[in-house]
């Protein structure tokens, strides 16, 4: 039977080509516009370390001294060198990463390139393991590098391919600033979306959050080592004093170390939430702290949500794509019931032979899904115009966009049912034409 | 025209007019706040700099090693940049207009006050003013010796001896009204921490801040004396005429590299790029709410035209005995016009009231402003225009109906 019906609602479709390409152009337009909006929403929402992200945490404690009398001041997005160093040495959780960047001025000795400005983590040996970073060659370092401030480092694939042809370069060396650093570790291409290591300040940024959507870092190395080398290039977040120039930056009244910690279970997370406030409370009992009940431990997606991480326009543009989809749907339900109800006579001789109301139902219905699925079809052309579009477009996420499988079975799922919805109206509007009257009129 | 027998025709099409309305009603609400969003995006793009912006080119360069004596080194790119033919004046600055990177202080009227009165950016650096084009109203430019190394002011900050922190300033005109609405600011006091006050010895007619976000803000501007030294993200700004731009670009660099070739050039671009870049984002969503606004109103047409169409040839016979009765093509014609006008008008008085709950949803989400009435007649004439000029096929195919129609068949 629904053989039938598909070769039904292809010669009917064939019958009046105008409409049918009317609806089909609503419906792919529609589509691929919600569904390109919907791939970018999709992709920058989405959990940037899916397999770890449960059992990570951001713990924060407040270092500013500045009195909060209704205690509306939310901590700091980072802490000071003090606070996260304190927290990260006492190794209470399962694996814990300090993290600051910075940029600094790159030459690799033994090849000739220009020099160039690269962006550096500092971070501490558990980054690696803690965020399954993908290794292609050699490996991180030690906790014992991070004592003793080795001169090491880990590169991106970007930076071993721009200046090693992408050939193994550990052992090799690379000249930042004016010291010399052996390379002990190549990453395989990896890019988080977002960056979720580095995100930080969301509330601060009206929306425009695209740029925690850059790549990671080209340089990661030990905290303790890379602040010998750049400790004037590394990022502040802020600072509740101005700072004097000549203090080493482990003692500016400063907030720029971000901690990471992974916590494998809920005792442990509230253990750990326990400690931070422990610790709060006994730096306050020593005079360094201002507020001890100001702490927090967000888990990482929970961090991602407070910064708003995706970017206002994103969202907007996707209310707007369905709001356009929703249009093109009322469309289809107009021209539907326009090509149905025209075929009231034809409709009628088929129920006076016999078919049923849910016959001529399912008929119609045969015939919209299959508008859908050609207006699917359409819009899955459409939304990889979309996205090419966009990738067009200098945003840092450009590169991150591309139609998963998931994305492309919603494309036509999401047509169909489309199609379906605004062809349930005149179906049943089809099943129900006064028999006698059409038969009257032929 | 009559416009009751139309009524009770389309009562008879109940479903297919309300599909319609609707249509156009969503249509309506959204051109209406597409359009407004536009309208901010543009507003925010132009958003006055108060520098001589196609005069200006931006060069930033990072030392291989920090120099000795960062302000000498300071002295002597700026005195190699000087001899560039082509360039009218060079300053060196912490920050640039749009450049988004901002150092940010914030001010009290009162040193005892505990909360901040507001907050401002505060641009250091020589010649900032004279080079950037930002035009003095009135008190005078900063001195040289009003200037201050900046280590020896973040020094004196920290330890809060107030001698080695420069005692003026120059601030925008809006900050100053802002501050002291209705008085003149000249001579007035500022406080940056309990012990350090500036006095306003300078009033500019305008100079953006880094990272203007919303224009009540944007103008909150300070000029403060304080020397910059190399090696601390500082920029050269250099004034040059528009068309000599590309060649002073090329000239600067090499007087540059020149003095140190091992250092890098991190930031090289004219005050053009550095507003596109600001604006990328808006621009790129104005574009593409313009592409929504007309994809949504060709959408709409053809629904129209299909609608009309249908209408069209399910009532033939009515047209013909219309014709036969003596009803002229134009009545034909007019018949459906009017037709498309009811259903448009009462489409747009739903948008409107949609268009209305749509803004209050983005004003809540987005922390949009109103929606001002002046945008409403846009969607409602864009409407009016799009419906008539979509039903008039499928009214002139009308009209072309002949009047034997009438005569078979019935």
């Amino acid at each position: 039977m629904f053989g039938y019906y598909l070769d039904l609602a292809l010669r009917s479709l064939k019958r009046n080509k105008v409409l049918t390409a009317l609806m089909v152009i609503a419906i792919a337009v529609g589509i691929g516009a919600s569904m390109t909006t919907l791939t970018v929403m999709h992709l920058l929402s989405g959990d940037p370390i899916p397999t770890r992200s449960a059992t990570l945490f951001y713990p924060q404690v407040d270092p500013s001294p500045d009195p909060d009398p209704g205690h509306t001041h939310e901590a700091w997005d980072m802490m000071d060198y003090r606070s996260a160093m304190d927290l990260w040495a006492a190794h209470r959780a399962d694996r814990q990463a300090m993290v600051a960047s910075g940029s600094l001025r790159l030459t690799a000795p033994e090849v000739n390139q220009p020099p160039l400005m690269a962006q550096m983590l500092s971070t501490t040996s558990d980054f690696f393991p803690m965020f399954d970073v993908p290794f292609q060659y050699g490996g991180g370092w030690q906790p014992q590098d991070d004592q003793s401030r080795s001169r090491v480092a880990v590169i991106s694939s970007d930076l071993n391919i721009k200046l090693f042809g992408g050939a193994n370069s550990v052992g090799r060396t690379l000249r930042l600033k004016d010291n010399d650093v052996r390379i002990i570790g190549v990453l395989a291409p990896w890019r988080p979306s977002p960056q979720f290591y580095d995100v930080a300040g969301g509330r601060f940024s009206n929306g425009k959050t695209a740029s925690f959507y850059n790549k990671p870092e080209d340089v990661f190395m030990p905290f303790s080592s890379s602040l010998d080398i750049n400790a004037s290039g590394t990022n502040i977040f802020t600072c509740w004093h101005v700072p004097d120039a000549d203090t080493k930056i482990e003692d500016k009244p400063c907030v720029w170390v971000a901690l990471w910690v992974q916590l494998d279970s809920a005792a442990k997370a509230s253990n750990y939430r326990r400690f931070i406030a422990d610790y709060a409370a006994q730096q306050k009992a020593l005079g360094r702290l201002t507020h001890a009940d100001n702490t927090t431990l967000r888990s990482l997606m929970q961090w991602l949500d407070f910064n708003q991480v995706v970017p206002s326009d994103v969202r907007l543009q996707t209310w707007l794509a369905f709001a356009f989809l929703l249009i093109c749907l009322f469309n289809t339900v107009g021209l539907l019931l326009a090509k149905f109800l025209r075929r009231s006579g034809e409709i009628g001789v088929r129920r006076a032979l016999g078919a049923t109301q849910g016959a001529v139902l399912a008929q119609c219905l045969v015939e919209a899904g299959l508008i859908g699925l050609i207006g699917g079809i359409g819009g899955w052309l459409l939304t990889l115009l979309g996205l090419a579009l966009i990738r067009q477009q200098p945003v840092e996420y450009a590169d991150l966009l591309h139609l998963d499988s998931m994305m492309f079975l919603t494309t036509f799922v999401m047509a169909i049912v489309a199609s379906l919805l605004a062809g349930a109206v005149p179906a049943w509007r089809a099943s129900r034409v006064a028999l006698g009257l059409q038969l009257k009129t032929l | 025209m009559d416009i009751l027998p139309i009524l009770s025709t389309l009562r008879r099409h109940k479903l297919t007019s309300w599909l319609l309305i609707l249509e156009i009603a969503l249509t309506c609400a959204i051109v209406c706040n597409a359009v407004f969003l536009i309208g901010q995006r543009l507003q925010r793009m132009d958003m006055p700099s108060g520098v001589a912006e196609h005069e200006l080119l931006q060069i930033q360069v990072a030392d291989a090693v920090v120099p000795p004596n960062p302000y000498a080194r300071i002295s002597e790119d700026v005195a190699a940049l000087r001899q560039v033919p082509g360039v009218i004046s060079v300053a060196s600055t912490n920050e640039v207009p749009f450049g988004n990177s901002s150092s940010n202080g914030n001010l009290r009227l009162d040193p005892n006050q505990p909360e901040r009165t507001l907050n401002a950016t505060t641009y250091f650096g020589e010649d900032i003013a004279k080079t950037m084009g930002a035009r003095l109203i009135s008190g005078r430019d900063l001195q040289p010796d009003d200037f201050m190394n900046v280590d020896v002011v973040l020094k004196a900050l920290g330890t809060g001896d107030s001698k080695n922190i420069p005692s003026v300033t120059l601030i925008t005109r809006t900050l100053g009204e802002r501050l002291w609405p209705g008085q003149n600011p000249l001579g007035r006091e500022v406080w940056l921490t309990p012990t350090v006050a500036l006095r306003v010895v300078g009033v500019l007619d305008s100079l953006v801040r880094p990272n203007a976000y919303d224009t009540s803000s944007a103008q909150y501007t300070m000029v403060v004396p304080i020397r910059m030294g190399a090696s601390k993200d500082e920029s050269y700004v250099i004034r040059t005429r528009a068309q000599d731009r590309d060649a002073v670009m090329t000239a600067a660099l090499a007087a540059l590299k020149k003095i140190d070739p091992l250092r890098v050039v991190t930031t090289q671009r004219s005050f053009d790029d550095i507003r596109n870049r600001y604006f990328q984002d808006d621009r790129a969503m104005a574009g593409m709410l313009a592409g929504v606004i007309i994809a949504l109103l060709i959408v709409t047409a053809l629904g129209i035209v299909g609608l009309a169409s249908f209408w069209v040839s399910q009532r033939r016979r009515t047209i013909g005995v219309r014709r036969a009765l003596g009803a002229t093509r134009a009545n034909i014609l007019h018949y459906f016009q009017t037709e498309n006008f009811l259903l448009a008008t009462i489409g747009i008085a739903l948008g409107m009231a949609l268009a209305y709950a749509i803004n209050l949803f983005l004003m809540t989400k987005y922390e949009l402003p109103r929606l001002p009435a002046e945008y409403f007649p846009i969607g409602a004439i864009a409407l009016w225009i799009i419906g008539q000029l979509a039903v008039l096929g499928p009214a002139l195919r009308a009209s072309a109906v002949p009047p034997v129609v009438a005569t078979r068949s019935v």
